[in-house]
């Protein structure tokens, strides 16, 4: 399906003809907010995205799974807390734990959601100066190996935007020291600790690389005129990443 | 109506920003004697009829699989409370 561009040039790239049969699902819950611009990003990227709703029983024959950003259920009893126990979510814990690895994605509240869930390990409490934060954000690719992270290059510096109140992910040492040493640390905070973040840590990755989870948000960095600056696309590599995941690339 | 109170705190090693926002208006009303706070969260889950073994051991599951993360908090009271 191809993407008209809402600012900028109406000029469309070639896309690999086999991409357009990658199916994405992404999951709404009660309360999230930025389905639409995740399947605005799937989109982009030359796959076919999904609707999943959270109260489905089925996947849908989904090739990879994204949660989005949000307020699940207002976010009312923890972070992701209520979301964790909606049944599409036990297909997606059995589908990120079975031999098929499926690809799953957690954005903001997505990243609370897959803790809650215990996809991935730590939590996340409110920011440390308890302040809602909104800004550009820059990170390092730390972990350049994982389904969702492939397409950048380790150690690349990318810039896209964090929008939060509570995203101070924290775990205990023993914990960090584990992350640090597996490699699990996918994104770190650069320029300054936006929420205190233990260890600056943004984003970080199951032990087999097809779950990720972090707090900025690269699906409103996808386009030419939007994004941090306006100029910035910087967030399209997860989705395109992705992709190689499931042709076999990388 | 029979109750079962729940009382979750987050654990000591773990920064409440919530509790220390409040530790530093306090003194600004005039209460200076407290030197730390700690914000936790009750619940109260109500009972139709009679608060049976099984339905407390229902509780204190709810209390450390839903209503507490593991990660981050303690479940520091699960009692029943009749009126």
């Amino acid at each position: 399906m191809s993407e008209t561009p809402l600012i900028g040039a109406a000029t469309e790239a070639p896309l690999d003809s086999r991409l357009a049969g990658a199916r994405i699902g992404v999951v709404t819950f009660p309360g999230t907010l930025d389905d639409r611009d995740a399947t605005r990003a799937v989109r982009l990227s030359g796959a076919t995205a999904v609707d999943l709703w959270h109260g489905d029983t089925v996947l849908a024959n989904v090739d990879a799974v994204i949660i989005p950003g949000g307020f699940s259920y207002g976010d009312y009893l923890r972070a992701g807390a209520i979301s964790r126990f909606a049944p599409l979510m036990s297909k997606i814990i059995d589908a990120a734990n079975s031999e098929a690895k499926l690809p799953v994605l957690g954005i903001c509240n997505g990243f609370q959601i897959l803790t809650e869930a215990h996809l991935l390990p730590g939590s996340m409490i409110k920011n440390d100066h308890l302040k809602f934060l909104c800004r550009d954000q820059v990170l390092r690719v730390e972990n350049n190996t994982t389904a969702w992270t492939n397409a950048y290059s380790a150690g690349q510096e990318i810039t896209i935007v964090l929008k939060n109140q509570d995203g101070q992910y924290i775990a205990d040492e023993k914990t960090l020291d584990a992350l640090e040493a597996e490699g699990r640390v996918a994104f770190r905070y650069l320029g300054g600790n936006p929420n205190g973040s233990r260890r600056d840590i943004a984003g970080i990755t199951n032990a087999a690389g097809n779950v990720v989870g972090l707090m900025p948000h690269p699906e409103h960095a996808v386009e030419q005129g939007y994004g941090p600056g306006h100029t910035g696309t910087d967030g399209l590599g997860f989705f395109t990443s992705v992709l190689n995941t499931l042709l076999g690339d990388k | 109506m029979p109750r079962i109170v729940v009382d979750v705190m987050l654990k000591p090693e773990i920064l409440d920003p919530q509790g220390k926002a409040i530790v530093g208006a306090l003194p600004r009303l005039g209460f200076t004697a407290f030197s730390a706070v700690r914000q936790g969260k009750r619940f109260e889950l109500f009972v139709d009829g009679e608060v049976t073994d099984e339905i407390l051991a229902q509780a204190k599951e709810a209390a450390e699989t839903m209503l507490s993360n593991p990660v981050i908090e303690d479940v520091v009271n699960v009692e029943v409370v009749a009126d």
